[in-house]
């Protein structure tokens, strides 16, 4: 076997934290290294120490056989390793063949690019990943998974002899995610080494023939991805067995809280549903099935054309957030980063944030004493893992900064609590810790929607489940009738189960 | 225990370092009065510093407005332009001899209205801060000049102009009332940004505007906010300068949005937003007033002086983004 590189006893530290603690990495010819461990376990920060983005502190970097140092990722790609990293970093208003040679463009006398040999070379390139867009094509016009391949047809184009994919399917569909995994088995094929980063143990166990292990920024183990079944993966990774992924208790539901009847708006067509309280209402559904749209309808940042909603009975006009949470109904948003935090301000700011007037005076003077306790409170029941109440929540880890965005919501004590994607990105440990949060909620009798795309964890959250398709609702199902099949059929828009052969017709 | 170490530890570890970038400028400040006093007694002198603080009151009045704007985002290049509307129409009515409460407030008044349409065509019409500040700019010249008649304004010679030169000119407990002026709005602002809910609501808008939204806060009426406030502070100088001088300039304030930026910028507030404090603008402030008060002691010509300022600006701009 060929070894292509091999990172041995790296150690980083930043002031106060040992990122890394002797981690081992080794990628080989031919093969897929998958790398997982929860969110903080030091993932991203071995693959900044590798391309140079940080300076390690101690061990050795042996690429090609020759012991190397990175100064940067300029560096690094030029030597063959290239990283794809979950955020794309790509411009959409520039054709496919600028972005993939942006900054290495062909160029002629007098500094004049050659366009006709860029086209050439990057449609063979597209070719090549069985991307059937002609290179001319303007990224932006591409679905997100596309956009991947071009990431990745930019990558093969360095003559990279190592490939990272940091988290690659998150945002792919289903059909696109084979389509990356057919390029991943090609690549492997043709002898260049692929580490692949992933939450999803499931493409692990599919695409990799190795796996490394982090927890906590220090090396656990490395294994033959055949040798090991994923539970005890899982307890490689968060250090203990786990039990019971999703602890349901039983709550007697009481009266109905939030009514929506016949809610139409842009993509949303004649929505009605009702929640009542210390109960969870799942909502599921494919990407863009409207889901995200029908919960900020709710919460008043989403147009409504026409349709009610009430609360407890009575006809309310949600307008803006404002009234939403006047009404008592709060939203904790998918895109934490972009729509949940401020990622710049502390803890305390972002958690007492929406709740603010209750720390405040007439005058708007903050009890800042009052504030804090407020504070430290959430982040003792949530076990929220910070230095600190005034650290900067963009330096928490997902997991935790899903918390403080929970906690945000929570502050303004609503009567139904709107949880969208509230685990995504979110490690094992911390995902089981949010859903007994979530289940402390429905036991003080909250009303809970809970919108999510992981089937496992609609199914062991809640009491009743709403299949959403194209805008509208499609299909009711009660806790106990539900199951994968009958869920996914709904969402992509059957009648009946899949595998159900049709017994009438009409 | 160790829990409550470690957040001890954190939180000394991030009060020190904001406290250097904090005594960066005000070393960078030190330094130069040091070197100066050197090079000119006359320099570190009572009168001299008195002198100083109170030109400096002017910008740095407007530099507490610009900072709220800044923080949450925007811009605001109107200010000098409002400074001067609501200096002559201040000196209008002084001279027309109405009370002193009525023709200050009136100013002020129309100062804060003025910078609340700015902020209200911003948030309302979604234009862009530097392009609907640029228009009030240039209307509001404009309004200036038709309003003066390109002239200057005399405040006159009755009792009432002399009541009104005080706040220009006057002392109290032997300090220039303008550094009194200065030194109560910076009081106002700090309490402002660091205990009030409007003050967490500018910090939020700044650092993420869709989150503040999402969070049921009405970000409309804070854009509209800092902008009456910048708009108001301006005149504030604008009456500074106006009963200084005992009459209004239609040129007055000319191209202080530039010094009220710098000010703002040396203080460390990020023109992105969300990040800076308020102590920082005072020191900025302060290093712009030291800076072309010593260029004059230094006999300096005043073409070399601006290439001067532009260098200063430049180093201590870059110094700010290295140590980030």
């Amino acid at each position: 076997m060929d070894r292509l590189l091999r990172l041995d006893n790296i150690e980083k530290s930043f002031p106060g934290v040992k990122a890394l603690d002797g981690v081992n990495l080794e990628v080989t010819a031919g093969r897929v290294m998958g790398l997982v461990g929860e969110n903080g376990a030091g993932k991203s920060t071995l693959m900044k120490v590798l391309t140079g983005i940080y300076k390690r502190d101690g061990g050795t970097l042996e690429y090609l056989g020759k012991e190397r140092e990175f100064g940067g990722p300029r560096q690094s790609q030029e030597a063959g390793i290239s990283i794809i990293h979950q955020e794309l970093n790509l411009l959409s208003e520039l054709s496919i063949a600028e972005n993939i040679f942006l900054g290495r463009e062909k160029v002629g006398f007098p500094g004049r690019i050659l366009w006709a040999d860029m086209y050439r070379d990057a449609d063979k390139l597209l070719a090549k990943l069985g991307v059937s867009h002609s290179s001319r094509t303007r990224l932006g016009d591409l679905g997100i998974g596309e956009q991947q391949m071009v990431e990745i047809a930019k990558a093969i184009s360095f003559e990279s002899h190592v490939i990272i994919m940091d988290e690659p399917t998150d945002t792919l569909t289903a059909t696109e995610t084979e389509a990356l995994f057919a390029v991943i088995r090609e690549l492997r094929e043709s002898g260049h080494g692929v580490v692949y980063i992933s939450h999803r143990l499931k493409e692990i166990f599919e695409i990799c023939d190795d796996v490394t292990v982090l927890r906590d920024g220090q090396y656990i183990g490395e294994s033959a991805v055949g040798d090991i079944d994923e539970d005890q993966l899982i307890e490689m990774m968060v250090g203990r067995k786990l039990e019971e992924q999703y602890p349901r208790v039983a709550v007697e539901p009481g009266q109905v809280s939030l009514e929506v009847s016949d809610l139409c708006g842009p993509r949303l067509s004649n929505i009605s549903l009702a929640v009542r309280e210390g109960e969870i209402l799942g909502v599921s559904g494919l990407m863009g099935a409207g889901r995200t749209e029908l919960m900020k309808a709710l919460y008043g940042a989403y147009p409504v054309e026409s349709g009610t909603i009430s609360m407890q009975g009575n006809a309310i006009g949600i307008k803006s957030p404002q009234d939403a949470l006047a009404a008592g109904i709060a939203y904790i948003s998918e895109d934490r980063k972009e729509d949940g935090l401020i990622l710049g301000l502390s803890v305390k700011e972002n958690m007492t944030l929406t709740a603010l007037s209750d720390f405040c005076s007439v005058t708007g003077h903050i009890d800042q004493a009052k504030e804090r306790e407020a504070t430290d409170r959430y982040i003792d029941a949530f076990n929220i893992r910070t230095p600190s109440r005034a650290q900067e929540v963009g330096n928490l880890s997902g997991g935790n900064q899903q918390k403080v965005s929970i906690a945000k919501g929570l502050m303004d004590r609503p009567k139904v609590l709107i949880l969208d994607e509230p685990t995504r990105g979110v490690d094992v440990g911390a995902k089981k810790e949010i859903y007994q949060l979530i289940n402390s909620f429905k036991e003080d009798g909250m009303s809970i929607i809970l919108v999510s795309s992981e089937m496992p964890e609609i199914l062991g959250m809640s009491d009743r489940i709403l299949v959403m398709h194209e805008g509208s609702i499609c299909g009711e199902f009660s806790a106990e009738e539900a199951d994968q099949e009958n869920l996914m059929a709904c969402a992509i828009g059957r009648s009946r189960p899949i595998d159900e052969p049709r017994k009438e017709t009409a | 225990m160790s829990a409550a170490q470690a957040s001890n530890g954190q939180k000394r570890r991030v009060s020190i370092k904001d406290r250097l970038i904090q005594q960066k400028t005000l070393i960078a400040l030190v330094v130069m009065i040091v070197i100066v006093s050197f090079l000119n007694p006359n320099f570190f002198t009572t009168g001299n510093i008195l002198n100083i603080l109170r030109q400096t009151a002017i910008n740095a009045v407007m530099a507490v407005g610009m900072t709220l704007v800044i923080l949450t985002a925007g811009i605001d290049l109107s200010v000098g332009s409002v400074l001067a509307l609501c200096g002559a129409v201040g000196a209008s009515l002084i001279a027309a001899e109405l009370p002193i409460v009525v023709a200050v407030g009136a100013a002020l008044g129309l100062g804060a209205v003025l910078g609340g349409m700015s902020g209200l065509i911003i948030a309302k019409g979604k234009v862009q801060a530097f392009i609907a500040t640029l228009v009030s700019m240039t209307l509001v010249r404009g309004l200036t000049l038709v309003y003066t008649d390109g002239r200057p304004i005399s405040t006159g010679f009755t009792d009432t102009a002399d009541a009104f030169s005080f706040i220009g000119t006057g002392y109290m407990l032997g300090i220039p009332v303008p550094i009194w002026i200065m030194v109560l709005t910076f009081a106002a602002a700090w309490y402002l940004l660091n205990h009030t809910k409007l003050g967490r609501h500018i910090y939020a808008l700044g650092g993420n505007e869709s989150a503040t939204k999402l969070s049921g806060i009405n970000v409309d009426a804070i854009k509209i906010s800092v902008y009456a406030i910048a708009g108001f502070l301006s005149a504030l100088s604008g009456l500074i300068v106006t009963s200084r001088l005992s009459s209004a300039q239609p040129t007055a304030g000319y191209g202080y949005e530039l010094d009220a930026i710098a000010a703002v910028v040396l203080g460390g507030t990020s023109l992105m937003g969300g990040k800076g404090t308020i102590m920082g603008t005072l020191l900025g402030a302060l290093i712009i007033g030291f800076l072309n008060n010593a260029l004059n002691l230094l006999d300096v010509s005043s073409y070399y002086q601006m290439i001067a300022k532009a260098l200063v600006i430049l180093l201590a701009v870059l110094v700010d983004t290295k140590s980030k």
